[in-house]
């Protein structure tokens, strides 16, 4: 096999690239400067009262800037069609757009049923009537579905924990020696140091963070909405007291913390299994008074949805909390918990002390940020009405307050998913909960570090993946803040 | 004004006292001391000779106790073993028990002994911070006025191009965690393979020795991540401030442009990113941690990555007791600040 190169046979298109390229800086440097320069664009009012404004040197910019970045735009999609075609004839590009076909299929699907219902589908339509929010959704969505198709074996070449002899170090798009039959034949993206496919570990990254990420940071959001509604409404000493502890856990550097909560000694004492107990709680306790304010006043109705609902919610708490049949399994002793036969699901040590310290890490910033909400919101008159009307403390907080601080909070969730992502990547990059062969971005940037200084592609690969996932969120949560803003 | 930072100060010390607790709570859980005590004696020890090894040094005592002998109101523990040697919790290498003080605390001064660097936790803390400190002073030299210009730039003229590129820019740095942004550096600026080997990759020489090639990047990369953040909070408080009817006003009376915002809008749109920049020092250290540990520079961080990883306990208490201090001290002067230069805030 011969080693591919970066574009293949579809190289024709570099230059043009790199002249689309050129044309976007200069006409973005251009448009930045007759911003300051040149004078507003003469406006004028017509007869009939509307307004048109003129085509002054200011519009030259803008038009410029718009044909140079649909070039750049048109060209990479090209890239990508090409390379789907064709495969690896058309290089490491084509091959890695083939690998991620199910991704773009996706994507296409998701963006076309959305751009099309967007006017019945509330925040989430009015999303596509911004492009950075649009922008951002999509490099959402990209990292979202690759974490899917890659943990369904779809996308991966080859398995991200198997060394193939021959294979350390070598750059990207380098051929196996000796492939076995139906064996992808080359490393799109490079072998890393113990000779693993640096693509394949991407991949195989992105389902990690997709997994724990949105998790836990809705467990943060629960924990803090469940303490801070209460705090903001009651004040008071309940208020201060939450306040201090908020305030306590905000003081501690968050490495620190990570370095005293996610390690094999503190594992193996429980201390992780005591926090998932308390920390897990919060959502049944959320979701139950949640229920009971709204339905209270319909026993009938309410005492059955709460069987069910808590029932479940309390088998999937105990479920996550106990393992092997114990909520906590230590050398000097152990608590009962959920038989094994019941037992929905386990998680292993490492992965829960990581999901536990994150949420302990975000939920103080949302309880101050719910508890500021809950201050404002809970003046308004809409509030009082609902006090006159003898609705209970519980009801205000859940179905008057929280759904009138939702703007800020879906803003904050979005921005909170990728602060999280950014957290596990720092414990990754400690080398701390995940074990040292997880191909989480973290643990692979810390890896790929150790030899930059000669091997770029093991270390960037899952940078670029985490700076654009973060980057990704970010827009989008700019784009719902602008979206919702309207209203 | 003097009650409430008496006030401040009780919460500070209690918030300080709960934290250290919590962190010897933490360091002294058994399966860490057992690797104390392996780290210390001997990898290859036995269950009971770990057990010896930590009743002869004191630490199986109750927690409360110990944490009493380590705040100074408790006295040390001491023990002489059938053999001569002479061990305790203030006791140092080569020391007798006449020389040996009755309490050693951090209320006596004396902040222990680093197990790992075998030396005085208090000279170990000042050597690492003053690299630390060092780094902080650059980092803060580049990212406050730069941050501060971004934040300007777009926030005076909300939706040109300026502001959107400027906007877009903060957005990518915010988005850019020190180790994404410190490895893209790195394999930009100093690999062989890219070739442009404008800086050092790491930043060891840098402590005795700081230059801009071996120290430029390790400021680059702490600086960019926070810079985002700052340049944010400016525009948002500079396109608030540029509504407001004062400015109107000033541009209906035919003030230059320039002039309204260097005269009459910038310092009101300033007062926010203080308590900004303040309260963004919490958030420093955690760079620092990570940036040092990239580029190899000794500091502040490293002694923390270093103290953890080995479980040096009376190290890491000192480490949090000084980043405590950093972050509540921070939270302070932000809160006094911003009564000093809001005249419209003033507590009662």
């Amino acid at each position: 096999m011969e080693p591919l190169s970066w574009t293949g046979s579809i190289a024709i298109l570099n230059p043009i690239l790199m002249i689309a390229l050129a044309a976007l800086i200069v006409s973005i440097v251009v448009w930045i400067i007759g911003s300051i320069v040149l004078p507003e664009s003469p406006m004028s009012v017509n007869i009939d009262g509307t307004i048109s404004g003129g085509n002054g040197l200011r519009g030259l910019t803008q038009k410029a800037l718009r044909y140079s970045f649909s070039a750049c735009v048109a060209l990479a999609l090209a890239y990508i069609v090409l390379g789907i075609l064709m495969g690896t004839s058309a290089g490491i590009i084509g091959a890695i757009s083939q690998q991620f076909l199910p991704v773009w299929l996706s994507l296409i699907i998701l963006f076309a049923m959305s751009i099309a219902f967007k006017r019945r589908l509330g925040l989430y339509g009015k999303l596509f009537d911004s492009p950075i929010g649009m922008i951002g959704f999509g490099l959402v969505m990209f990292w979202v579905f690759t974490g899917i198709f890659g943990a369904l074996d779809l996308i991966i070449t080859h398995d991200p924990l198997v060394q193939v002899s021959g294979m350390k170090n070598k750059v990207p798009g380098t051929p196996l020696p000796s492939p076995d039959e139906g064996e992808y034949a080359w490393y799109l993206l490079g072998g890393d140091n113990l000779a693993r496919d640096v693509f394949s570990r991407m991949v195989k990254g992105a389902w990690i963070v997709v997994q724990i990420a949105p998790l836990a940071t809705m467990f943060a959001f629960m924990v803090g909405i469940t303490l801070g509604l209460p705090a903001g409404y009651y004040g008071g000493r309940l208020d201060t007291f939450l306040s201090f502890l908020a305030n306590l856990i905000l003081a501690f550097p968050v490495i620190l913390l990570f370095y005293l909560l996610v390690t094999p000694e503190i594992v193996a004492t429980g201390v992780p299994n005591y926090m998932a107990a308390v920390l897990f709680i919060f959502p049944i306790l959320f979701i139950g008074v949640l229920l009971n304010s709204r339905y209270y006043t319909r026993p009938n109705f309410r005492t059955p949805l709460l069987i069910g609902v808590l029932g479940i919610a309390l088998w999937l708490y105990l479920s996550l909390i106990s393992s092997g049949g114990y909520v906590i399994n230590t050398d000097d002793y152990s608590i009962w918990g959920l038989p094994t036969y019941l037992d929905l699901f386990d998680i292993p040590g490492g992965i829960l002390v990581v999901f536990v310290s994150v949420v302990f890490v975000n939920s103080p910033t949302v309880f101050r940020i719910v508890r500021g909400l809950a201050l404002d919101i809970k003046t308004r008159d809409y509030v009082a009405a609902a006090q006159t009307r003898g609705e209970g403390p519980w009801y205000i907080m859940l179905w008057e307050i929280l759904p009138n601080a939702r703007g800020p909070l879906i803003v904050d969730f979005c921005l909170r998913i990728g602060y999280t992502t950014i957290l596990l990547g720092t414990l990754g990059f400690f080398g701390l909960g995940l074990p040292p062969e997880s191909p989480d971005w973290g643990s692979t940037i810390n890896e790929g570090r150790k030899l930059l200084s000669i091997y770029l592609h093991p270390a960037l690969p899952p940078a670029f993946a985490l700076l654009s996932l973060v980057l990704g969120l970010n827009l989008l949560a700019d784009g719902l803040r602008e979206e919702s803003l309207k209203d | 004004m003097g009650l409430f930072i008496l006030r401040r100060f009780g919460v500070m010390l209690l918030t300080a006292l709960c934290l250290t607790f919590v962190v010897f709570f933490l360091t002294n859980l058994y399966p860490n001391l057992e690797k104390l005590a392996k780290t210390q004696g001997n990898q290859r020890m036995s269950d009971e000779q770990v057990e010896t090894w930590l009743d002869n040094r004191g630490y199986l005592q109750p927690t409360l106790v110990k944490y009493g002998q380590w705040l100074g109101v408790l006295p040390g523990y001491t023990k002489t073993l059938d053999d001569g040697t002479f061990l305790g919790t203030c006791t140092r290498p080569g020391s007798t028990e006449e020389t040996t003080p009755r309490y050693c605390g951090v209320l006596q001064g004396d902040w222990g002994y680093s197990t790992v660097f075998k030396d005085e936790v208090g000279s170990i803390v000042g050597k690492r911070l003053g690299n630390t400190g060092y780094l902080m002073f650059w980092v803060l030299v580049l990212m406050v006025p730069s941050a501060l210009l971004v934040g300007v730039l777009a926030g005076m003229r909300e939706g040109s191009a300026l502001d959107r590129s400027l906007s877009t820019f903060s957005i990518i740095t915010t988005a850019t965690p020190e180790y994404v942004s410190g490895v893209i550096f790195i394999a930009i600026f100093t690999s062989s393979t890219v070739g442009l080997k404008w800086f050092k990759g790491t930043a060891t020489q840098a402590m005795d020795n700081p230059t801009f090639e071996n120290f430029f990047l390790p400021v680059l990369t702490i600086a960019l991540y926070g810079m985002g953040y700052i340049a944010r909070m400016t525009r948002a408080s500079m396109t608030e401030v540029m509504t407001a009817q004062y400015i109107r006003t000033a541009r209906l009376k035919g003030v230059s442009f320039g002039n309204i915002v260097m005269k009459h809008a910038l310092r009101n749109a300033l007062i926010a990113p203080f308590t900004v920049i303040m309260l963004q020092f919490p958030w420093l250290l955690n760079g620092v941690v990570i940036v040092e540990t990239l580029f190899n520079y000794k500091g502040f961080g490293w002694a923390l990555v270093q103290a953890a990883g080995n479980n040096d306990i009376q190290l890491l208490l000192a480490i949090s007791v000084v980043s405590v201090f950093v972050v509540l001290v921070t939270q302070l002067i932000s809160d006094i600040g911003y009564v000093y230069l809001n005249p419209r805030i003033r507590i009662s």
